[in-house]
């Protein structure tokens, strides 16, 4: 079972379907989307849209904090831009596309995979699992799961667990499958499709082989110009375009 | 957990011939199977009551980097069996001898030596290329094949750049073999491909001399006394090892990564052209430093940190080798400079970039001389002065470029065997003029087709013309084919 993995979509179009086109090149059998479908960027109701499409044949779809602050109308702990942002957000989405948003989980548990936007540990506190210590506690509050998959943070990272059961991070290199045996514990957090923050403009995704127990991180080049105009066009943060135009 | 193997019995397909080796970490097992042009080998590692749970990382390791590795210097996998079930490698079993074989006959002779550091090394650009540094580099972990090929095996404490190195996080104290572990890996550095150069060191040096340059150290402390006490100069215990060789040797023996060879591929280099090693003060010493120097180093390593080092082929592949395939006696002034300048831009990238410049000549018997001028060794000083004299306005460093005048009716051929043989990354060649498409002149053949000569037959030309052409086609590295801008 070869199983896609998208994180932090963020209402980018242009970025996720590329992601999409390569996963299905590379034989994805199943499809995760690891939540934050919308927030930043200018086509949250096309990403809905392409999502509940997947959603309606099988696939998981996990609810992250801008999905979360898109349905509900609360940003008091969000940044100005973050914001500003969902505020546009919520005027664009239909009650259809809301009612989706709304009916999405927090965690999603098959077999010896968990699937959850930030920490594991209290998932609706959207906790940011940027260290071991976190990745630990995370790890900790999974049920025992042998995979927890994850975003919110935007870094591609993965973190193993060593024989004291403590988790390593490593920044995976992007198109090498990496050897993910059962018998140790492994944290991904997977890297975001629509707002990469490592430098790197190209969009981030994964597949994990359930079969070979090979965990692959991709890096997809897409037209981020076409993006964030997008996003001038729709008058949103200046920010928010200069940023994918850098990826950070 | 496995244990040892009953002969006949089969596992996951493959049959147990004949236990061939039973070793502290684990069993090997000759065994049959899927048909394969190689004979098979199963490595089953020693778990269970008794035995530390390294061992298992450790085989941990050697599944995840032998499977990734490519190439003929490393045993080829077949499979591996599930750590959780029933762990095991089956791989390649190499024909061939242990290099430990030849540490019973040292000291060796400096040409012996250079022929396997050169092999080794050769080995060791391999896989460091391909993002893998094996750290347990010693004459058990090295097989040669008939044919003077090194295979590397045991990638039991290997890291690679692609994967989470599992070994880093669960110990404390350095791993490796003690004699052979570099500076980084004592102080827990496990990132650096020139750490495997500093072991080749020692390889060389117990080859050349019978001892080892830091002994066999048992505690930390030992071990740490090889950043600052210097190794007794290979010469003072072999008056027969020649400068060169000491050169090469001590230079891979640096305490910092960054004054060793920048990549496998230079020592491959330099131990396969003695001639044009640059030695200096380290190849010529016969006795330790003086006391003020040592205390000197001690202070220095007190502060001792290993480099960062951020991907295995990062360093590599800023040490890269460029052959500059240029005309000795130049017909074609404006296509010299032409190279001249490629050559020029690449140096310019920085690095640790090394410039072989290769003139192929017709051999000296074809050129029919018979006067005292035309001697094949005059010829080759010729030649050679010609080369030093292209390369004079590039101000490189002795250490930095060579030159070389190789014999050969079939210039492409003589670049491509060359290019091989000695690792080169890049290769800037002349290409054919474009208005005399058949009377193609290239850079690195020689003088005697002149404008001004006789009208040569049609096919010497046009086999000129395909040089930079077959050169391009069959390289197995980049190749910049320059040609002087023309006014029209």
């Amino acid at each position: 079972m070869r199983i896609a993995l998208f994180a932090d979509i963020h209402s980018n179009l242009d970025a996720l379907t590329a992601c999409l086109t390569e996963a299905e090149a590379e034989g994805a059998e199943r499809y995760a989307f690891l939540g934050d479908l919308v927030g930043y960027g200018a086509e949250p109701g096309a990403v809905i849209d392409v999502v509940a499409e997947h959603a309606a044949r099988g696939a998981v779809v996990i609810r992250g904090n801008h999905d979360a602050a898109a349905v509900a109308g609360e940003t008091d702990t969000m940044r100005d831009v973050a914001a500003a942002a969902i505020d546009w957000t919520r005027g664009q989405l239909d009650a259809r596309q809301l009612a989706f948003l709304q009916g999405l989980p927090l965690t999603v548990r098959e077999g010896e995979v968990l699937y959850v936007h930030a920490s594991a540990e209290q998932p609706s506190q959207w906790i940011y699992v940027s260290d071991e210590y976190m990745a630990a506690r995370s790890l900790a509050a999974s049920g025992g799961a042998r995979y927890v998959l994850s975003g919110h943070v935007h870094e591609p990272t993965l973190f193993y667990t060593s024989a004291a059961e403590r988790p390593v991070p490593f920044t995976p290199v992007p198109g090498k499958a990496i050897p993910v045996p059962a018998h140790r514990r492994w944290l991904a957090i997977v890297g975001s499709v629509g707002q990469p923050r490592d430098h790197n403009t190209a969009a981030s995704w994964a597949m994990l082989d359930l079969a070979r127990h090979t965990l692959t991180f991709h890096r997809v080049p897409y037209d981020w110009r076409s993006a964030a105009a997008k996003i001038r066009a729709a008058g949103l943060p200046e920010f928010l375009a200069a940023r994918i135009e850098r990826g950070e | 957990m496995a244990g040892e193997l009953e002969l006949g019995e089969t596992l996951d397909g493959f049959r147990i011939d004949e236990q061939v080796h039973s070793g502290g970490m684990a069993v090997l097992y000759r065994v049959s199977g899927p048909p394969s042009d190689f004979p098979l080998l199963m490595k089953v590692p020693r778990l269970g009551h008794g035995e530390p749970a390294s061992s298992l990382i450790s085989f941990e390791v050697e599944q995840m980097v032998l499977e990734a590795l490519e190439g003929p210097y490393v045993p080829r996998f077949v499979a591996k069996g599930d750590l959780a079930r029933v762990p095991y490698i089956v791989m390649e079993q190499i024909v061939g001898r242990s290099l430990a074989e030849w540490v019973g006959r040292s000291p060796l002779p400096a040409d012996e030596v250079a022929r396997i550091g050169a092999a080794l090394a050769n080995a060791l650009h391999s896989i460091h290329l391909q993002d893998a540094i094996h750290l347990d580099l010693k004459p058990s972990n090295v097989m040669l094949r008939p044919d003077g090929h090194a295979v590397l095996v045991d990638f039991g404490l290997a890291h690679h750049g692609h994967f989470p190195d599992l070994l880093s996080e669960e110990y404390r104290r350095p791993i490796g073999s003690a004699p052979y572990m570099s500076p980084e890996q004592i102080a827990g550095g496990r990132s650096d491909p020139r750490s495997d150069l500093f072991s080749l060191g020692v390889v060389l040096y117990e080859l050349a001399t019978g001892q080892y340059p830091f002994g066999t150290p048992t505690s930390e402390r030992g071990l740490r006394a090889r950043l600052w006490s210097p190794p007794l100069p290979p010469r003072a215990i072999v008056a027969d090892v020649p400068e060169w060789l000491q050169e090469v040797i001590l230079h891979c023996l640096e305490v910092d990564a960054g004054e060793r060879y920048p990549a496998a591929s230079q020592v491959a280099f330099d131990l396969t052209h003695p001639e044009q090693v640059a030695v200096g003060d380290r190849g010529r010493r016969l006795r330790l430093p003086g006391t003020l120097t040592i205390l000197r180093r001690w202070i220095r390593a007190t502060g001792y940190e290993p480099p960062e080092v951020p991907r295995p082929s990062a360093t590599v592949s800023r040490a890269s080798i460029v052959l500059a395939a240029v005309a000795s006696t130049h017909t074609n002034e404006a296509q010299a400079d032409a190279i001249r300048e490629a050559v020029r831009r690449i140096m310019a990238a920085g690095g640790h970039t090394r410039l072989a410049v290769v003139s192929v000549v017709k051999p000296t018997s074809d050129l029919g001389g018979d006067t005292e001028q035309d001697t094949a060794s005059r010829q080759r000083i010729r030649h050679l002065v010609v080369l030093r004299h292209w390369a004079e306005t590039l101000q490189l460093t002795a250490g930095q470029v060579s030159f070389h005048v190789v014999e050969s009716a079939d210039p492409a051929e003589a670049l491509l065997a060359y290019a091989r043989a000695n690792q080169v990354d890049h290769i800037v060649i002349g290409a054919p003029p474009r208005d005399v498409a058949l009377r193609g002149m290239l850079g690195a053949v020689s003088s005697r087709v002149a404008p001004d000569a006789a009208p040569e037959p049609l096919s010497f030309f046009r086999l000129l013309g395909t040089v930079s052409t077959k050169v391009a086609a069959e390289a197995p590295c980049t190749v910049t084919v320059v040609r002087a801008r023309s006014a029209g």
